[in-house]
């Protein structure tokens, strides 16, 4: 089972949750974060004061798969969230050892 | 201890009764209350507190970092409630009474005398208790006004027992003087500089707005002023109470005519139009200067301009309007983004920058371009402004604004070394740190767990 952790533009999120449940990713968990990578801030003025704002805000995405599909997860991510400008985002994927459901106490790829 | 509360009781409850005698006396021979003028005057007084209540505490409170959003609006509040006790004791009375060219008399205490009848000096049409309410709701936006100065640092006690001395100290000679009976500066009543000010650009904007800047180097900057960033916490907030502020300068300016006449149509458009070219001129100067015209500016622009209007709205036309609102939104500007950062000082949310500079021109160009076809005080047919031929008016305006900037440079300073010295005035560095609305109220704005379920 492979996590996939995407942070996204906040205006990508619906077309990214929508290719994962189209390729067949069961759930997902939304956050709003905010971060910066090589993208760096942007400039406020308030009352010609100037404020540099370096952390803007994101979508991060957390899905756990199996490793089947992950590639398509991955794949389904980017075609719905590139534009190509800098600023996108990024994925980070990572191998998880165990998924349990609580309601049922399930294991493993079942429980996904 | 005891003894002395139940005296001042004794004292108060004896003030009562006789503030009430009069007033069923009175009634015999008095002039007619024309109720389209009452009407007039009693929505214009609601439209005026309307600019205090949500109008200044949301504009100011949008301004100040979320720590201190309620700390800002209760000082605003809290004048609503404290000035309106102070004047129905005495201010009203110091303001509006018989006395001096410089301060009324002791004859109001209480309410004396101040009945359901016109006092035909001030209002013949509307009942001396109606003018005497309108004026209280600009006796209590005055002291509003400074809060913006001193937001994020100043403890509440203190802030309380100044605003309650400077409204007794400064505001209250500064309305005898321009507005009272024999007052000093009194166009319509006698006084010895005529400086025309229509609703308050010298009483209210210029007192309050120098009184600001005081305060603020006074005061000292905020812990991290200017490194740390401190941008508004909700431009939202301000920008409806920017708004609402316009629509309640209706009732301030239009008001002020006291009737619901000519002069006071002429007055609703004058602040009208000043507002939007005001608008305009600020946007369009930070569009020059920093490439985009934002929401803030549009309405800091909006509120100069009503600032600068104030005093000219019964006097000018409606094409001197916007020629007044388009200099001060400009000049405004320039206050608030160069010459503050010039000298450095914390005036948090550009108390002086908009009142303060906006007053002391509006004050100026009332003099230039006040025409005696709209409003003839000085005596019919002659020369009002500038530009028609009166050229003493000027002066008469310097000659106010200079009073109002002098009595309220002296004065503050005076009130805040008292208080300073009786209280202190500032919180603590810690207290400062947590920010206001827990510090000094023990609550917060925005409580992230309350709202989670």
């Amino acid at each position: 089972m492979l996590k996939i952790e995407a942070v996204i533009q906040p205006g990508k999120l619906d077309a990214v949750k929508d290719a994962l449940v189209e390729i067949g990713v069961q759930g997902m968990t939304i956050l709003e974060a905010r971060g910066h990578g090589r993208q760096k801030g942007h400039t406020e003025f308030y009352r010609g004061r100037e404020y540099s704002v370096d952390l803007l805000p994101k979508i991060k995405i957390e899905t756990v798969v199996a490793d089947d599909i992950a590639e398509k997860a991955i794949n389904a991510i980017i075609a719905a969230a590139q534009t190509g400008k800098i600023g996108d985002g990024k994925i980070f994927v990572s191998r998880v050892d165990e998924v349990i459901r609580i309601r049922n106490e399930e294991r493993g790829e079942i429980a996904i | 201890m005891r003894l002395r509360s139940v005296k001042v009781y004794l004292a108060v409850l004896l003030g009562l009764v006789l503030a009430t005698a009069p007033a069923f006396g009175q009634a015999a021979s008095t002039p007619k209350v024309d109720s389209g003028d009452n009407s007039w005057m009693l929505v214009s007084s609601a439209l005026v507190l309307m600019m205090s209540g949500p109008g200044l505490a949301l504009f100011y409170g949008g301004l100040v970092r979320k720590k201190n959003v309620l700390g800002t609006f209760m000082q605003t509040f809290a004048m609503m409630a404290v000035i309106t006790v102070l004047w129905a004791v005495v201010m009203y009375s110091l303001a509006f009474g018989h006395g001096n060219a410089f301060i009324g008399g002791f004859n109001h205490v209480f309410l004396k005398g101040v009945s359901l009848t016109p006092n035909p000096t001030y209002a013949a049409t509307i009942p001396e208790q109606t003018f005497m309410v309108y004026q209280l709701m600009f006796a209590i936006i005055t002291p509003a006004l400074i809060t913006g100065a001193f937001a994020e640092r100043m403890k509440f006690s203190a802030m309380l027992v100044f605003s309650v001395l400077w409204a007794l100290f400064i505001y209250s000679p500064m309305a005898h003087m321009v507005w009272g009976e024999g007052g000093l500066l009194n166009a319509a009543l006698g006084g010895k500089f005529p400086c025309l000010d229509f609703a308050g650009g010298t009483v209210v904007h210029v007192t309050s707005g120098v009184s600001a800047l005081v305060t603020a180097i006074y005061l000292g900057k905020r812990i991290g002023f200017p490194k740390e960033p401190m941008p508004p916490h909700s431009v939202v907030l301000s920008f409806i109470g920017a708004c609402l502020l316009w629509v309640g300068w209706f009732g301030f300016n239009a008001g002020s005519a006291l009737a619901s006449g000519t002069l006071a149509t002429s007055a609703f458009v004058a602040t009208h139009f000043g507002a939007a070219a005001a608008a305009l001129g600020w946007l369009a100067a930070e569009w020059f200067r920093n490439g985009k015209p934002s929401a803030l500016g549009g309405i800091s622009g909006a509120v100069a301009g009503l600032v600068a209007i104030t005093p000219a709205a019964g006097f000018v036309t409606p094409m001197s309007a916007l020629a007044i609102g388009a200099i001060a939104g400009v000049f405004c500007f320039y206050m608030v983004v160069k010459v503050k950062n010039i000298f450095g000082y914390d005036d948090s949310l550009d108390a002086f920058g908009v009142h303060g500079a906006g007053g002391t021109l509006g004050a100026i160009l009332t003099g230039i371009f006040a025409n005696s076809s709209i409003n003839p005080l000085l005596g019919a047919g002659k020369a009002t402004g500038f530009f028609e031929g009166n050229h003493t008016q000027v002066l008469n305006q310097a000659i106010g604004v200079g009073l109002a900037w002098g009595i309220s440079i002296v004065g503050t300073l005076i009130l805040l070394f008292i208080v300073d010295k009786l209280i202190g005035l500032r919180v603590s560095p810690e207290d400062e740190a947590i920010g206001l609305d827990l510090s000094q109220h023990g609550e917060e704005g925005y409580h992230a767990e309350a709202s989670a379920h």
